[in-house]
């Protein structure tokens, strides 16, 4: 079948690069994800025969026993050995196809003595991750820049499967991850890691995976959750345990919350505003902030960007709408961030209040 | 009407001709008309549909975003699945339904020929409300067709309570059918027309109404639990109001997955009443063919849960759906070996029907492995949501079942009509369709198993060659059915003059009946032995 696969690729031969093109599923760097292997090309040999015997005999018919070659057809219309025959085989067929499955699927399910957890938390569009054993936790979303979706800039090599913050684990530790939902459902996959675990708000889902090499592994969310599920990407850096130990160390160490910066002036914070704002906002409310009304309403001319209550605004942003796809921000940002994108969308689009929110303010509001 | 002198014969106007025939089909009961209407509403769909898959192909045929924003293109992905299925599939075999059933069991019409009416015109008109949505502020559901709570209810656009509304009219509309059916089938065949000699084709029909009647009325339960948490402040499937959104996958797969027997199996039939005739051998097996219908029917019922495997469900439930999915193999097994047996040591001419059956059977076999394939729980957590499950599901509905619709098309063409088609065109619309059927979808199996998930409009660029070829793929497929359109429309009348039987192996009460037959047929019902 494989084999098949791989003559039908080079037929189709397009460019250089299709020799290369992934045809099948990743051997992975997990026990699951290798046994998952496994299986899937085992059932495909069994697949591949039965497909064999099937089209050889229709060929077989099509051939000798046309019309055009003087064939007379046969009376017969039943025979019941031949029919218990193709009721047995194809039972013993899949009892050979389920017992491994099970065996698998037992280990998949064991989640038991794990080194590490790390729970998995989806957003709308961006994956927020959690070392319940270190007190780490921080976001993690696409870092392709817009220009290369739109075709101004070329493409980088892991267009669209790259992220600001990846996903850091131990290579030989038994991780084990729960998996949930902030909104809707999303689904974490790395193929790599034999690992697709829907993330379905009210449910904690568990995985598992000890990671047999160092490196990078990429996936996406693989449950349709909203305008921009093709940019929610997964990126996982699989180091060794001692370089895990200094990561998390370093990590710990959490930045003290800085003052007001020195350089805190309209133009600087709008400048941030900016790329923040086209970073969390702009897939709903629009790179020009014109929204897609009625369920994401536009932020140009909208009352609660341009009013004087600028708490009011702030609130909104940092706390979310309730039943709706405004989410809080107040957990995701810290306040520079929040403070220079509720200053953009305060000045941006001829708003031009002249509002500069300061990081405090975001500290006082927040609860 | 310049031509006074022939136009004095009939004294009519063209408005008044127009009027005559919209009262004409709009009052129509009987069920040649009725199939004539659903056959013709299910092409224009087919046509729409289409015209969304090429959108979607479009967008995919580069990187990157080119013609449609995300947003759209999720409106396209279910428009394109609700139009396909509801719209094109299901009235395509209803239409054949209408049309066959009354003559193949000797009847003269369906036993309730004003709800037959009724059940029609409701499609049309749920149709036109569904799409009407891609019109609204706020746009068309663009939640994909299963429309997962909570992304459809908290999430959805305003247009959503439409789609509800739409699906609920459909609903009614299949279940006044699927009454029908089993009415006239349990009450009007012909004297000597007992239940083991009714055509293959009859008796998926019946089975595929049992299930209709049993599935409807819980996707009507699931849209409007939808309704209610969108409106009425409920939350059955919201995890903060103490509800549950896996709730709504159990019961709109508990919808879904009979769903695919529903418009598999009449497919089934079809196929099944083509082979024998064109391997002049009778169908090999018939009682066999029977019992794994009812068995598939039954076993349709009680798998759902395989499309949730990473959903979270217990260690047991998925050892339970991965056994009883695996366990629809044998059945349907059955049938592709009797459909095999059936032209082996026959006397087989390829004539257009033939050809899209035997088709069928191959692409339909091949859809069925990686169905095994994805019974297999483990595996099926790296398939699940990628392209090899939608490359798997086209292989069942575009080369598997659309195949068998157009064998059926080309088949009863010339009885129901009185002329052929030209063979000359439907061999090249076959070999056109089947050679980029296979180029539109075999690829996407590569895609799936390499990690691209389905319904991004947007990927990276290790899946950019097999995405490529796939659109073209889809480009020549579609552009290809216009031909089958040409050769419909032009046959009508150019068409050669079709002799009752038509097919030299054909065998069944309808092609006892004149081509094309009267318009009221089997008046006195014939007797069979």
């Amino acid at each position: 079948m494989v084999g098949l696969f791989r003559a039908l690729g080079a037929c189709l031969l397009l460019s250089p690069a299709l020799a290369a093109a992934q045809i099948n599923m990743p051997r992975g760097v997990t026990p699951v994800s290798q046994e998952i292997y496994g299986l899937h090309m085992y059932v495909i040999w069994i697949v591949a025969g039965i497909m064999a015997v099937v089209y050889g005999v229709i060929i077989f018919s099509l051939i000798r026993h046309r019309k055009s070659k003087g064939a007379v057809a046969a009376k017969f219309s039943k025979n019941n050995l031949l029919e218990i025959v193709w009721t047995v085989v194809p039972l013993i067929i899949i009892t050979a196809i389920a017992v491994p499955s099970i065996r698998v699927l037992i280990n998949m399910d064991d989640y038991d003595a794990a080194d590490l957890t790390v729970k998995i938390t989806g957003h709308q569009w961006k994956w927020q991750y959690q070392y319940l054993d270190h007190g780490i936790g921080f976001f993690s979303s696409l870092a392709t820049p817009m220009a290369e979706v739109l075709g101004v800039e070329d493409k980088d090599e892991w267009y669209l499967l790259e992220v600001d913050e990846p996903l850091v684990l131990p290579t030989d530790r038994k991780v084990r991850f729960v998996v949930t939902s902030n909104d809707v459902i999303h689904s974490w996959w790395v193929p790599e890691l034999g690992i697709k675990r829907d993330a379905v708000p009210g449910y904690m889902y568990e995985a598992w995976a000890r990671i047999q090499q160092p490196g990078i592994y990429r996936g996406q969310c693989a449950e349709l959750c909203g305008v921009n599920h093709g940019y929610m990407p997964i990126v996982v850096k699989a180091v060794s345990p001692q370089a895990f130990e200094q990561w998390v160390a370093e990590r710990a160490k959490a930045p003290p919350l800085a003052e007001t910066p020195k350089d805190w002036t309209l133009t600087t914070v709008m400048k941030r505003g900016a790329a923040l704002y086209d970073q969390n906002c702009a897939a709903c409310h629009g790179y020009d902030g014109n929204g897609m009304p009625p369920t994401f309403p536009a932020l140009r001319d909208s009352s609660i960007a341009t009013s004087t209550d600028v708490n009011r605004h702030i609130d909104l942003v940092m706390h979310g709408v309730p039943n709706t796809a405004m989410q809080a921000y107040a957990p995701q940002l810290d306040d520079e961030e929040l403070a220079a994108i509720i200053t953009y969308e305060r000045n941006a689009w001829e708003h031009d209040t002249g509002d500069l929110v300061l990081p405090a303010q975001i500290q006082a509001r927040r609860k | 009407m310049a031509n006074g002198a022939t136009a004095a014969a009939v004294p009519q106007s063209v408005p008044k001709r127009m009027i005559a025939f919209i009262v004409r089909w709009t009052t129509a009961t009987n069920h040649k008309d009725i199939g004539t209407l659903y056959l013709c509403t299910a092409l224009l769909n087919l046509f729409l549909g289409g015209t969304l898959a090429l959108c979607i192909r479009a967008e995919l045929f580069i990187p990157g975003l080119q013609f449609v924003e995300p947003n759209f293109f999720n409106t396209l992905t279910t428009m394109h699945g609700l139009i396909m299925l509801f719209g094109f599939i299901m009235p395509v075999a209803v239409g054949f339904a209408n049309w066959l059933i009354p003559m193949m069991i000797g009847a003269p019409d369906m036993a309730l020929p004003r709800l037959n009416n009724m059940s029609f015109w409701l499609l049309p008109t749920a149709t036109i409300m569904l799409v009407s949505t891609l019109f609204m502020d706020g746009g068309a559901p663009n939640f994909g067709w299963t429309m997962y709570a909570p992304l459809s209810t908290t999430y959805g656009p305003p247009s959503t309570d439409y789609m509800i509304f739409a699906v609920h009219m459909l609903g009614i509309s299949s279940i006044m059918g699927s009454i029908n059916i089993i009415t006239t089938i349990a009450t009007m065949r012909a004297p000597g027309m007992t239940w083991m000699k009714l055509p293959v084709f009859v008796w998926t029909w019946l089975v595929t109404a049992f299930l209709l009647i049993g599935i409807m009325p819980v996707l009507a339960g699931a849209v409007t639990m939808m309704l209610f948490d969108r409106n009425f402040g409920t939350a059955f499937f919201d995890a903060a109001g103490g509800g549950d959104p896996l709730l709504f996958q159990h019961i709109f797969w508990f919808f879904g997955h009979p769903e695919v027997y529903v418009l598999a199996l009449p497919a089934f039939g079809i196929i099944s009443q083509i082979i024998p005739t064109f391997s002049r051998k009778p169908l090999f097996g018939y009682r066999t063919m029977v019992m794994a219908t009812i068995l598939i029917g039954f076993l349709s019922y009680i798998v759902w849960a395989h499309h949730m495997f990473t959903s979270g469900m217990p260690y047991g439930a998925q050892l339970y759906f991965m056994l009883a999915t695996m366990l629809i193999a044998v059945p349907t097994g059955m049938k592709v070996f009797n459909w095999i047996t059936t032209m082996f040591r026959g006397s087989i001419s390829f004539e257009t029907p033939m050809l899209f059956a035997i088709a069928f059977v191959f692409m339909f076999t091949f859809a069925g492995c990686t169905g095994v394939m994805l019974a297999v729980a483990p595996a099926d957590f790296q398939y699940h949501d990628s392209y090899f499950v939608v490359a798997h599901f086209h292989y069942v509905l575009v080369n598997g079942l659309t195949f068998a619709f157009l064998a059926g098309a080309y088949y009863w063409y010339p009885k129901f009509w009185g002329r052929m088609y030209n063979e000359r065109l439907g061999k090249i619309h076959f070999w056109l369709s089947t050679i980029s059927v296979n180029v539109l979808f075999f690829p996407q199996h590569f895609l799936g198993l390499a990690g691209m998930p389905r319904r991004i409009p947007d990927y990276a660029l290790q899946f950019v060659d097999f995405n490529f070829i796939s659109s073209i793929g889809a480009f020549v497929f579609g552009f290809s059915q216009l031909i089958f359109v040409y050769n419909m429309i032009s046959s009508r009348h150019r068409g050669a003059p079709a002799s009752d039987q038509v097919w030299e192996g054909a065998e069944g009460l309808e092609w006892t009946l004149s081509s094309p037959p009267p318009h009221h047929s089997f008046q006195t019902p014939p007797r069979v032995d």
